[in-house]
């Protein structure tokens, strides 16, 4: 399972010690791993932001995570990847998101890890709402990779 | 048989409305699922469309059973 959507806080750390047991992805042919992993911050647009809720659209987000991974995977001959995606109410400093890649060379790592990330920021279907000490508001656009 | 026309985040809150099951027969495009739902305004130009779970513009055409969906730029990571 290359998708994960996950409704409770996650270490990301852990999940990767135990895909890599369970996918062998430790194995000979992996030269590089690369990861990246999203936390809530507490602050955003220079208000502090007590917590955070996550919708996303169940069947399409899914979908379009594993295509998008899987056409970047092939583009630069990934071995393996894996993308955990938070959703639900969190709080800050808790792991949004954790996208690893795995490929014989660093190149590819790097360079896949990076656009996995930025497709997801920019078209997969998550939405933040936040949770200020006045109220509540949506947030509109993710910034700029 | 119908269409399913769902809506998400702020524009869900907006409209009041989180899920339609519209007659498939008064509906033929995209563009007439947003109408069936939301009379009163055209559909805003920044405003994502999927449909059947992958992203589609407002002119493709819709069938019975389809599922449309209509929600804001994304914010996740």
């Amino acid at each position: 399972m290359k998708v994960r959507i996950v409704e409770d806080s996650f270490d990301p750390w852990t999940v990767l010690a135990e895909y890599e047991a369970e996918h062998s992805a430790a194995g000979g042919n992996i030269g590089a791993t690369a990861t990246f992993v999203g936390t809530m911050r507490d602050f955003n647009e220079g208000v502090a932001v007590n917590s955070m809720t996550l919708e996303y659209y169940p069947g399409m987000t899914e979908k379009h995570l594993q295509q998008i991974g899987a056409a970047i995977a092939q583009l630069h001959s990934l071995v393996d990847w894996l993308i955990v995606h938070r959703v639900g109410r969190m709080q800050p400093g808790e792991p949004i998101v954790l996208v690893a890649a795995w490929s014989a060379h660093r190149v590819e790592a790097f360079a896949a890890c990076r656009e996995i990330m930025e497709d997801l920021k920019a078209h997969a279907p998550f939405w933040k709402k936040e949770q200020l000490t006045d109220g509540e508001r949506w947030v509109e656009h993710n910034t700029p990779g | 048989m119908a269409v399913t026309i769902r809506f998400f985040a702020g524009l869900k809150e907006q409209l009041g409305v989180e899920r339609r099951e519209v007659d498939a027969a008064v509906i033929k495009t995209v563009s007439d699922a947003w109408r069936a739902v939301v009379a009163h305004e055209e559909l805003p130009d920044n405003i994502l469309i999927a449909l059947n779970l992958e992203y589609a513009t407002a002119d493709r055409a819709v069938r019975d059973g389809d599922e449309v969906a209509f929600f804001p730029p994304v914010t996740g990571g």
